[in-house]
């Protein structure tokens, strides 16, 4: 009896922890934590375990049952995860860019789409805390960096993608007031959030007639779209967000009149670089479970992890993941030192990480062959997740024009 | 009142790691391998904050013994709530040969000088899976014990603990100083928060060695050698008629 408590109980530690198979006996070279400080490490250890423990088991139901963890997101928020990195005095966590990447790399091995949502809110709440003013700020960020309020970052309208600053929803000034008109498209948390970060057109054509608005979800005039059905991403809603003479108070304008695209545009290099840290954490995963899978599944008498093709191609794997690490923590540190070449590095990292990330997915599946296709196995849902951060926050190909921009420049 | 409480914080190689023995068999492959809190140490912490949380305790102080590294442990702890750390650094063959013997008298003599109400451990280290720490800490100290607790209530100067037994669940009451060992169902630890693990760089470590204690750490058990548990053999079919 004593010994079957004792090992009931022991079981009892791993079923609580809710950790999968044992895999790893030693660290390996993919190791994240590899040149971390300890802080960075405890860090990242307790955003692991939070991804481990909370996101990971219920990825695939919210992606299927395309479910918005709200309640989920708030316990992130009471653990920092809501405004990493805004200041501490409203309630921000104070961290930097680079500890940003850190978590939500390691929070997106746990669950992609609802990561990169989180990334989204703080993005946003960085916006506000950055360019609002104390007013807004004060009532705002509290709240945001706990998750019991969400935010959406509004840019993308149906006629306006790539080619942003040709946006067309028109904010006209009544007295204190601001009445829009237009519709913005592919919104993540669109009609669920509570809160949108909008730019919208005050002046001139171009760039500079461009001014960010922050719009309450209950504001009059404002309604939603229905859900897109989309490929991945699935555990956060996307909806158009449409205006129809909806009223803003100009108190709620961040910054000034005209300085909406630069800001748009700033809160987007560190969206680049929380989307290719979320490419990042979930090509991790694909790699540990292919390594698994190789050293699990015999064919022709034998373990895959015997053949040397899948072996060199584990290693490929395995060192474009790390090379696109590298290429993140860097463009994190360059844009956190407003270092000039933070636009071109961030643009860098996120082309090369989210391309190669989401290769290093479709190589992990091609690994599990048939079974790699099925929704009972997470890698194809990893694939699907990954594929879109090659088109948001700026496709790829305006990375590219981007970077080549800051070569030619004169 | 306001109590002062101990927790013993053990580094050991993580739960989700496949534990391997070392080519010379005499211990297991420790280089490079992810190490964590003890689990049922987690827990032990988390109960000493809570009862910090309801101001029973005013200051909860964790312990660890082991190298260098244990300090993340103790960091780990500081980021959950303890107030402070103390390392007494072993290292080495000493630390390959430290046994729960020896950590049982350090304890003690920590708990006497900083003069705890309480001491909180883990019922066992999953590692060695010794489950005999707490009770020689308190046989050291000729303190009451309640292991295997399921829940610690305060109850004027003493303390009502629930154990898991093997029939079932024993409440007992034990005057205080006690020792508590906990078990798996006492709580579920926290995570500690992005500020906490912030502030908990700021948090002191006393540095110390065995020798601050005078405790004789030199072995009374010697390893001949370490196995791997036998592979399971295959299973045979009984053919005929079975019910």
């Amino acid at each position: 009896m004593a010994k079957r408590l004792y090992f009931a109980s022991n079981h009892y530690v791993r079923r609580l922890c809710k950790f999968g198979k044992r895999f790893m006996s030693t660290t390996s070279c993919i190791e994240p934590s590899s040149g971390l400080t300890e802080e960075q490490r405890h860090i990242q250890e307790m955003a692991t375990s939070f991804a481990k423990n909370e996101l990971a088991p219920n990825m695939s139901t919210w992606d299927q049952e395309e479910y918005f963890p709200k309640e989920t997101m708030m316990t992130a928020g009471s653990l920092g995860f809501g405004a990493i990195y805004c200041k501490d005095d409203y309630g921000g966590t104070g961290l930097s860019r680079l500890d940003a990447s850190v978590i939500f790399e390691a929070l997106s091995q746990g669950c992609v789409s609802t990561t990169a949502y989180i990334s989204i809110h703080n993005m946003c709440a960085w916006m506000i805390d950055t360019f609002a003013n104390d007013t807004l700020r004060e009532h705002w960020i509290p709240k945001l960096a706990t998750m019991e309020t969400l935010a959406s970052y509004c840019l993308t309208e149906p006629e306006s993608g790539s080619d942003a600053a040709s946006l067309s929803t028109y904010a006209k000034r009544q007295g204190d007031m601001y009445i829009l008109n237009g519709t913005k498209s592919f919104i993540s948390g669109g009609g669920e959030t509570d809160v949108y970060v909008l730019m919208c057109r005050t002046g001139e054509k171009g760039p500079k007639g461009i001014t960010c608005l922050l719009i309450d979800k209950d504001s009059p005039g404002l309604s939603f779209g229905q859900k897109e059905r989309k490929m991945g991403w699935n555990s956060q809603p996307t909806r158009q967000v449409i205006m129809e003479d909806c009223e803003v108070p100009v108190s709620n304008r961040i910054g000034e009149e005209g300085q909406g695209f630069a800001i748009a545009m700033n809160g987007l290099n560190g969206g680049r670089i929380n989307i290719a840290s979320c490419s990042l954490g979930g090509a991790h995963a694909c790699i540990e479970l292919a390594r698994d899978q190789l050293l699990s599944r015999k064919q022709f008498g034998q373990e895959l992890a015997n053949f040397q093709f899948l072996q060199y191609r584990l290693a490929e794997m395995a060192t474009r993941l790390v090379a696109s690490r590298l290429m993140v923590r860097n463009a994190a540190r360059a844009l956190q030192d407003k270092s000039p070449d933070a636009v071109a590095l961030c643009s860098m990292a996120k082309l090369y990480a989210t391309e190669e990330c989401s290769q290093i997915c479709n190589q992990a599946l091609q690994m599990f062959g048939g079974y790699g296709y099925l929704k009972d196995y997470p890698v194809q849902q990893y694939l699907r997740d990954l594929r879109v951060h090659e088109i948001l926050e700026g496709t790829n190909e305006i990375m590219r024009m981007l970077i080549s921009r800051d070569l030619l420049k004169h | 009142m306001s109590m002062r409480v101990l927790v013993g914080v053990k580094r050991v190689i993580d739960y989700a790691v496949k534990v391997r023995v070392k080519p010379d068999k005499m211990g297991v492959v420790t280089d490079g391998v992810k190490h964590s809190m003890n689990p049922f140490d987690e827990i032990a912490v988390e109960e000493a904050i809570r009862l910090k949380e309801k101001k029973i305790v005013k200051e909860v102080v964790a312990v660890s013994c082991g190298p260098t590294q244990s300090q993340e442990t103790i960091r780990t702890a500081l980021a959950m709530g303890c107030d402070r750390g103390i390392h007494v650094e072993i290292t080495g063959k000493e630390y390959e040969n430290l046994q729960p013997f020896h950590v049982s008298k350090i304890l003690a003599k920590i708990a006497k000088e900083e003069d705890v109400d309480m001491v909180i451990l883990g019922k066992q280290a999953i590692d060695g899976d010794n489950n005999q720490t707490g009770q020689m800490t308190a046989a050291v100290l000729d303190w009451p014990q309640a292991t295997f607790a399921s829940e610690v209530k305060k109850n004027n100067g003493d303390l009502t603990v629930t154990r898991e037994v093997d029939g079932g669940l024993e409440t007992i009451n034990v005057k205080l100083p006690a020792v508590i060992t906990t078990d798996l169902r006492l709580n579920e630890p926290r995570y500690a928060t992005l500020p906490n693990i912030m502030k908990a760089k700021k948090k002191p470590i006393a540095k110390k060695t065995v020798a601050d204690y005078d405790v004789d750490i030199s072995p009374r058990q010697e390893v001949l050698s370490v196995e791997d548990p036998p592979v399971r053999e295959a299973g045979s079919k009984i053919i005929g008629n079975t019910v």
